[in-house]
């Protein structure tokens, strides 16, 4: 499986939740897919997607927020995952998507093939954590996650993609999309 | 000016979602907020910062509380989040290492550095004293607002009790 079908298994069941998408491929590849209005495409501020995904969750009560993170982005951030145990938000749903490599830069490995991320999540205390290698049992568990309460954590085990995938940059002026994402948010779900 | 009323010139000012890493200087702050039950406390400052970019991005007007080594942490975050997509909040950040005034070794280079830094990433500051703290946190409130910029109050040992 590769970002592109697990974003494609996940994204037809979003409905309201709010998603803040970690930078790099993440961001490029879902955006390329859906361009949703209550997207949030980081750019840089490499390892932030959980703590911006947590003070959302913190902001937003009645919303779901997820979080579509990467092995990169997680392991640059570990702490985040504390913080997000401590503070319990219910509406919270963290995705990291595990290529094992940071596509971005050229496909250097990560360590995440040496340390299980999900179980980094249960030792902290989200409510469930667990790890799915295809498109069946990501929809699966995606579909049985989405209505309950977190945090929970979902890491999804990607191939990674070669390094001349073209993929259009996010077009949306920065602060633009931030104040219309805000806006978005302001209004009832 | 007291804690109690430092954190209640805050709240009058609109803040309402505060967190960050502790400095002793701002201890009675952290303490008041805790006090209140309306603080979290992070694990780093650049997650801090995250978080109250998460929580601006919610409707909230947040507050991030860090010793101005963690600034040197912030970096990064300030230029390409709230900087770059205009994600404002208020840093209150303590000056240790201050030029001329003795204190631990590990305090000394980002004590000197840390000004030019904030001027070199384009974050808006003020260094207030005792005189002049309400003033300037109504500036940084103006600047947050009007602006739509992060703002930092630089804070020397004993402006804030």
């Amino acid at each position: 499986m590769r970002l592109v079908e697990a974003l494609g298994v996940v994204l037809p069941h979003l409905r309201d939740e709010l998603v803040i998408h970690a930078n790099g491929f993440i961001t490029r590849e879902s955006y390329a897919l859906v361009d949703r209005r209550l997207n949030f495409y980081m750019l840089g501020s490499m390892g932030l997607a959980s703590s911006i995904g947590l003070g959302l969750a913190l902001a937003q009560p009645r919303r779901r927020v997820l979080v579509f993170d990467g092995d990169g982005n997680l392991l640059m951030n570990l702490g985040s995952l504390a913080m997000t145990a401590a503070l319990q938000p219910v509406n919270f749903l963290h995705l990291c998507f595990d290529n094992g490599v940071y596509a971005s830069t050229g496909n250097q490995r990560t360590i995440s093939t040496q340390v299980r991320l999900e179980a980094l999540a249960a030792a902290a205390g989200y409510v469930a954590a667990a790890r799915v290698t295809t498109p069946e049992d990501l929809e699966r568990t995606f579909c049985d996650w989405l209505p309950l309460s977190g945090p929970r954590f979902l890491l999804v085990r990607i191939e990674p993609d070669g390094e001349e995938r073209p993929l259009p940059r996010v077009a949306h002026a920065p602060d633009v999309m931030a104040a219309q994402f805000r806006a978005a948010c302001a209004r009832e779900p | 000016m007291t804690a109690a009323e430092f954190v209640a010139r805050l709240r009058a000012a609109q803040f309402d979602f505060f967190t960050g890493v502790p400095c002793s200087l701002i201890k009675g702050v952290i303490a008041e907020l805790e006090a209140q039950r309306d603080y979290y406390p992070e694990t780093r400052e650049d997650a801090a910062l995250g978080l109250a970019a998460g929580a601006y991005l919610g409707g909230k007007q947040p507050v991030v509380i860090m010793q101005n080594s963690g600034f040197g942490v912030s970096v990064n975050a300030l230029s390409s989040l709230h900087l770059l997509y205009r994600l404002p909040c208020l840093l209150l950040i303590t000056w240790r290492g201050f030029p001329g005034e003795a204190d631990a070794p590990e305090h000394i280079i980002m004590g000197r550095a840390c000004v030019s830094l904030m001027d070199d990433v384009g974050l808006a500051h003020r260094q207030p004293d005792a005189d002049s703290i309400e003033a300037d946190l109504h500036w940084a409130s103006a600047v947050i607002r009007e602006q739509g910029a992060p703002a930092a109050l630089l804070l020397r040992k004993g402006v804030v009790k």
